[in-house]
């Protein structure tokens, strides 16, 4: 592992600069200014470009070219999209709860980018790094839901109302699923801090090392929280053909702007979780036994392992978004209690007789 | 400490992007208001009454059910970390545990809880 590329020693030297020139406490407080700006840039960066490629890569599912106007292939699409977007009107809406309706969109994207920091971006690039990581992001994310209930209930909108609820039952119920998922991997690696996940895997990936139980909880974490992003065949709170757009109907300029960011980047932090609890996280791909190919593996920097694996389950994600009909809501929840749930509880089991014996 | 500070700084961050986001859009955004333009919309048709009013029930059962099992979760966690060294006794515990909260689920299947009407 020593000669893998990293992005430590550049933090370390930014660390050890800032020290020198400006003693502790002003390097620690430059150091917090540098980490928020790092984040909302990452932040913006990532929601720009998948939102251009969920754009791109439904176009070509439907055999159409999509964006190909703004720069070359389209490129500066969602750029262009998102200055329009900040100079579009705020409706105020007569008999909305007003408060509600503004703080909506800060705690949804509170819960988005608080989930975002305790992602592993490469080696040594994490923000957060708590011993309770898989806990922490399982508390998080679940403040967007918060934001979603709040949204639909301030507008005084039947629209948002209806869209609200739906998206309440919807996003509680694979809540327990994806919790439960997650569980499975706590138990085989026996710490819930995410770079010591990560670390385990060093000599196999997670799904490779914890048997057909590993196989399974990666499936119902992929369902549950495809579900989780309210997308795909289960954007029931947002059915553009029965409800409008659902909670955020209401919503203009750039509070829309703020749902529709969420909503592409927990695709991202749902496709990046999985990938870190499964498929390893900004660990290369070792084999134990084959010690050249290991080294070789060790030569693609850490962030290209973490994005490509990330971009593999986004583009699941997407195939899957663009290739079923949506459910009903009768359906939608059948699948959580009545199969993905029992489920769960048996991998669990499974997964801990697997480790015990 | 230094956690406790970054989770702050994260928390700040997200806070100043809504915000900064917000003013900029109260300078560069046109602004004017009537009464048509403040109406919900609801596909055209003027709004009757408040939609602040009693909802299907199903959703307040699913919640309930949500609530069992996510605190189940939560109680779960501690010991999925530890589960190494309690060994076999722990996960006979546990599997007990779990029975029980599947019984409850069997239960509200049966009951019809989970059909939804």
């Amino acid at each position: 592992m020593q000669q893998m590329i990293s992005l430590q020693d550049l933090t370390l030297w930014i660390d050890e600069f800032l020290r020198n020139l400006f003693g502790g406490t002003w390097a620690l407080l430059i150091e917090f200014v540098l980490i928020g700006l790092a984040l909302l840039v990452a932040y913006a960066v990532l929601a720009l470009f998948l939102i251009y490629a969920e754009r791109k890569i439904c176009a070509f599912f439907q055999c159409r070219i999509g964006p190909n106007r703004v720069g070359i292939w389209g490129i500066f699409q969602s750029t262009a999209d998102m200055i329009k977007i900040l100079l579009k009107e705020l409706i105020r809406i007569n008999r909305a709860d007003h408060f509600l309706f503004r703080i909506a969109s800060f705690i949804v994207i509170i819960g988005s980018i608080c989930t975002f920091a305790a992602l592993p971006f490469a080696k040594g690039i994490q923000v957060l790094d708590f011993n309770i990581g898989v806990f922490y992001i399982l508390a998080i994310s679940s403040l967007g839901v918060v934001g979603i209930l709040m949204a639909g209930w301030s507008s005084n909108s039947k629209y948002t109302m209806i869209g609200a609820m739906r998206s309440g039952a919807q996003l509680l119920s694979y809540e327990l699923s994806c919790g439960l998922s997650l569980l499975a991997v706590v138990v085989l690696a026996g710490t819930m801090q995410v770079s010591q996940i990560v670390e385990q895997q060093s000599d196999l990936w997670f799904i490779f090392k914890g048997h057909i139980p590993a196989c399974i909880a990666f499936v119902t974490y992929l369902i549950a929280g495809h579900a989780e992003t309210n997308r795909g065949p289960f954007d029931l709170p947002e059915a553009e053909s029965e409800l409008t757009a659902g909670y955020h109907t209401e919503y203009s300029g750039i509070q829309f702007g703020f749902f529709y960011l969420a909503e592409y980047l927990n695709m991202f932090i749902i496709a990046a979780i999985a990938a870190t609890m499964f498929l390893g996280g900004w660990m290369p791909l070792h084999i134990p036994g084959w010690e050249s190919f290991n080294k070789v593996m060790d030569y693609i920097p850490s962030f290209v392992w973490f994005f490509g694996k990330t971009g593999f389950c986004i583009f699941l994600a997407l195939w899957v978004r663009w290739s079923f009909p949506r459910l009903r809501i009768d359906q939608l929840l059948n699948l959580e209690w009545k199969i993905l749930m029992p489920i769960c509880l048996i991998n669990l089991l499974l997964m801990s007789v697997a480790v015990i014996f | 400490m230094t956690n406790s500070a970054l989770f702050l700084v994260v928390l700040i961050t997200a806070l100043f992007l809504v915000g900064a986001a917000l003013i900029m859009a109260r300078f560069l955004a046109p602004r004017s208001w009537n009464n048509l333009k403040g109406q919900p919309y609801e596909s055209g048709i003027p709004t009757r009454g408040s939609s602040w009013m009693q909802f299907k029930v199903g959703y307040y059962l699913f919640a309930i059910l949500y609530l069992v099992f996510d605190v189940e979760t939560v109680l779960l966690f501690p010991w999925a970390t530890i589960m190494k060294e309690l060994g076999a006794q722990g996960l006979a515990c546990v599997a007990f545990f779990l029975v029980i909260l599947a019984l409850g689920l069997a239960y509200a299947w049966k009951k019809g809880a989970l059909i939804w009407k």
